[in-house]
């Protein structure tokens, strides 16, 4: 006996027991389910939702791969141990087995600890409810460590992921009915929980805070946070594009986001239309703030001057921006869910998010906050366009009848 | 007088095991089968007794709402056999068919000089009437209710299923009289849309308007006519009925007979010799399946298309309404990593390392399998690019799955049928039957509102 036919008789002597969500679980993870049509459609496309999720992942693999050299790799530059990376994308100080390991020391942690909470507490809820584990968190469970500073406990990581999975999704009914994005919910916690761990210039890199206060201590400071400061920059903008720069994990190299987004659009799994809006509606606001600046209304003397000022394109490379528009804003559950809502959706996003991110000095990353912001409106935007609909149709019927 | 409708938003999905464009006569078939639940919220009053004699064309049963509405025999031969489910309803009746049809004598009429009373009553008496669906609602259509217009699909797009350009070949006076009468029964024009490639037979015929509708998927849907034409608006009601059925009112009035005959498609890419057969409302389909032959031996037999048809037992008999039956193998079996693994023998909308948009032009052999579980509905904007009315898909289902009565009549719930839907359901990839949610969600309107 084969192990499918093993698993299937598993599976009928489960049917209908309170395991039997938590196994299919599993046996859906290694076959695609037996299941078959019976009313209307008879023939179905290929795609399900674990495809759909499994796509996403895919996307971020890079963006993981990159986030653990660069851990390593802003941890030795700080102890000064190894050269800044200047030969470009491919530099061999950035890509060497001592950065990887360093990193994956530390990163694998952080996405085990966020999978292992995150799917407890789906599998919990999935046998409670008795419905399927849905795939939501796949896809939440990778984004998770990305979006977090590498240097938080694991125990602070696992009291977010269980707040975020609860509080914002499972309460509103799982998967599909959820107002925020969970994983946004999860480092929204997390920064107003412990705001001293998230912010400031000691979480983002490796070991830094171990060695706060003690003659070897380091420290990596964002350029945003620079920026907010009125510091100067001390990274080329290539190097901001590449993601040399110290950040949260997954979300420093503007490159390789830039090439998950792409793929994603061809795979038509990611809205081109949330993304496309978002940068337009992010160069809007910049531009809005170059112009003051260069008007002379805000000068040097305002604490805002800093990140006004910055060049409008800059802010679309700079903080979490790119990495919000591409997999957290296009979260097709909390993003509008008509076509024309998207493009207003994405564009304020965009333009909120830098209007945080310049007058917010406290906590310069705006996306974070703008794209749960717009969570929360995107139902509103939707109920206007489908009102333009519904009164498209009322109109119809009020020229007939005149 | 013609005008043209271009359809972007849709898909073609292209299967193997066409209907070979060949006419081959099916054997007679020993029993006919008529279901009642095919008649939509029809409750049947019988009018025969088990073991009575019946002419084609005799009453077998009366909808118990309206005695006017009368359900005729298809074939001569002996009521044998009233089956009864649960509650006692009636689930099917079962017809000893003679070898020879005696048909019960109507006689001819022209529907010319005939006034539109006169014509609904013949159509009433004779047991025509159940082929005319109105919407809202997709039910039979009610016969006090006057339409605003009727609408004809003669333009074939689902897959698989018989091309109305070669079954009708032939039947243009049959049309032409059917056409004539329903064009007495509305206030306002008979729509017909047709192909734009081939010669179709509708061409020509008087008392209709032709519309040429080209493009994918649902083009040749009755309901992306109507939406292009004239959506139907909060208290008005349209007819839709299906070509080969004006065919067979055509006939009534040329002959005097309820001839029963039907050219059907038989396709899939379980069939050996997938081609078209004449046969009877009612027939068993094994008559045909089994001359054509199968390939393999777990199929699912589909009385009606692959999107839209209901799945019958293979010893079953063809539907009232069907003019295709389709069949295709069984999709109950595992597939180890079948979620992940790249694809490229099935059809997917998206390319998440699914491969059919490289080959468009590519016949698939889909199964019955739903490739995925049911799951909350998750991705949004790809209904949108297969369904052309000007309604919003995700918005609707989800009012019919809450029953907001309000919402629903807003976002146009008067307008559709369960087979608009039928191409959202197939790309959905939550796996939700949307057919179903609308198909209840038109049976609540239909109780609460009327």
């Amino acid at each position: 006996m084969g192990l499918k036919q093993k698993l299937h008789k598993i599976k009928e002597n489960l049917k209908g027991k309170k395991m039997a969500p938590a196994f299919a679980a599993f046996h859906t993870f290694l076959y695609l389910p037996n299941e078959t049509t019976h009313s209307g459609s008879h023939i179905r496309v290929a795609d399900d939702l674990k495809r759909t999720m499994n796509t996403v992942i895919l996307a971020l693999i890079p963006c993981l791969i990159f986030g653990i050299f660069n851990t390593g790799y802003q941890h030795f530059l700080a102890l000064g141990e190894i050269e800044a990376a200047t030969n470009g994308f491919f530099s061999a100080s950035f890509w060497s087995w001592q950065n990887f390991a360093a990193g994956a020391w530390s990163v694998l942690p952080l996405v085990i600890v966020s999978y292992v909470v995150g799917l407890g507490v789906e599998f919990i809820f999935a046998i409670i409810k008795g419905h399927e584990v849905e795939e939501g968190y796949l896809v939440t469970g990778m984004l998770v460590p990305l979006i977090v500073p590498v240097d938080i406990p694991l125990w602070m990581l696992s009291v977010a992921v269980i707040f975020g999975v609860v509080i914002g999704k499972e309460v509103f009914g799982g998967t599909g009915m959820n107002i925020l994005n969970p994983a946004l919910t999860i480092r929204a916690f997390l920064f107003f929980a412990y705001p001293t761990w998230m912010s400031g210039d000691k979480v983002w890199v490796l070991d830094a805070v171990e060695r706060a206060n003690t003659p070897d201590a380091i420290s990596g400071e964002t350029i945003l946070g620079s920026l907010a400061q009125n510091n100067p920059v001390t990274h080329d903008w290539l190097d901001m594009f590449y993601g040399f720069v110290p950040g949260s994990i997954g979300e420093t190299s503007a490159l390789l986001i830039l090439l998950g987004g792409l793929f994603l659009i061809f795979t038509k799994i990611g809205s081109w239309r949330i993304m496309l809006s978002s940068v337009v509606g992010a160069i809007v606001m910049g531009l809005i703030f170059n112009w003051v600046t260069d008007a002379g209304i805000i000068t040097e003397t305002s604490k805002f001057y800093g990140l006004m000022s910055t060049e409008f394109w800059q802010h679309l490379l700079i903080g979490g921006f790119a990495f919000g528009v591409v997999y957290m804003a296009t979260d097709p559950v909390t993003a509008s869910q008509t076509n024309r809502g998207k493009w207003i959706y994405g564009f304020l996003i965009g333009f909120i998010a830098i209007l945080i991110r310049v007058f917010n000095p406290a906590y310069p990353e705006g996306m974070m906050l703008a794209i749960l912001l717009m969570n929360v409106f995107a139902p509103t935007i939707d109920h206007y366009i489908v009102q333009g609909n519904v009164k498209r149709r009322l109109k119809r019927l009020k020229t007939k009848t005149a | 007088m013609s005008k043209d409708i271009k359809i972007k938003k849709g898909l073609n999905i292209r299967l193997k095991g066409e209907a070979d464009k060949t006419l081959s006569s099916a054997p007679r078939s020993r029993t006919f089968v008529i279901r009642p639940s095919e008649f939509h919220l029809i409750t049947p009053k019988m009018v025969v007794k088990e073991g009575e004699k019946v002419e084609a064309g005799t009453v077998l049963f009366y909808a118990k709402t309206n005695e006017e509405l009368k359900f005729v025999s298809p074939v001569s031969g002996t009521l044998s056999k009233i089956e009864r489910g649960a509650k006692r309803v009636i689930t099917s009746l079962h017809i000893e068919g003679d070898p020879q049809d005696n048909f019960k004598e109507f006689g001819t009429k022209n529907p010319d000089s005939m006034n539109s009373e006169e014509i609904k009553n013949h159509l009433l008496a004779s047991g025509c009437w159940p082929f005319i669906k109105q919407r809202p609602y997709d039910i039979i259509a009610n016969p006090e209710v006057m339409p605003k217009a009727i609408f004809i699909s003669g333009y074939t797009t689902a897959p698989l299923a018989a091309e109305y350009d070669f079954v009708l070949k032939g039947k243009e006076s049959q049309l032409q009289a059917g056409v004539t009468a329903l064009s007495k029964l509305t206030k306002g024009k008979v729509h017909a849309g047709i192909g734009g490639a081939g010669v179709s037979p509708f061409n020509g015929l008087n008392d209709i308007e032709i519309h040429k509708v080209s493009g994918p998927h649902p083009a040749g849907n009755v309901g992306t006519l109507i939406g292009e034409i004239d959506p139907v608006n909060k208290g008005e009601t349209v007819w839709t009925i299906s070509p080969q059925d004006v065919v067979i009112i055509g006939e009534l009035f040329l002959t005097g007979k309820f001839n029963a005959e039907r050219i059907i498609a038989l396709a899939g890419s379980s069939v050996k010799a997938p081609k078209y057969y004449t046969t009877k409302i009612g027939a068993e389909v094994a008559t045909f399946v089994y001359d054509a032959g199968l390939n393999e031996e777990n199929v699912r037999v589909i009385n009606g298309n692959v999107l839209t048809g209901n799945a019958i037992n293979p010893k079953s008999h063809l539907g009232y309404y069907n003019n295709t039956v389709s069949v295709i193998p069984e999709g109950d079996d595992y597939e180890f990593f079948g979620w992940t693994m790249p694809v490229f023998n099935k059809i997917s909308t998206s390319r998440a390392l699914t491969f059919s948009w490289m080959f468009p032009k590519k016949e698939f052999d889909l199964n019955t399998n739903t490739n995925g579980e049911h799951r909350a509905f998750v991705t949004t904007g790809n209904y949108e690019e297969v369904f052309p009315l000007d309604i919003f898909p995700l918005q609707i289902l989800k009012a019919c799955m809450y029953k907001d009565l309000d919402e629903m009549e807003a976002l146009g719930m008067y307008e559709v049928a369960p087979e608009d839907f039928s191409l959202t359901e197939f790309i959905c990839v939550s796996k939700q039957p949307h057919q179903e949610i609308i198909r209840n969600g038109l049976d609540l309107m239909y109780k609460e509102i009327g």
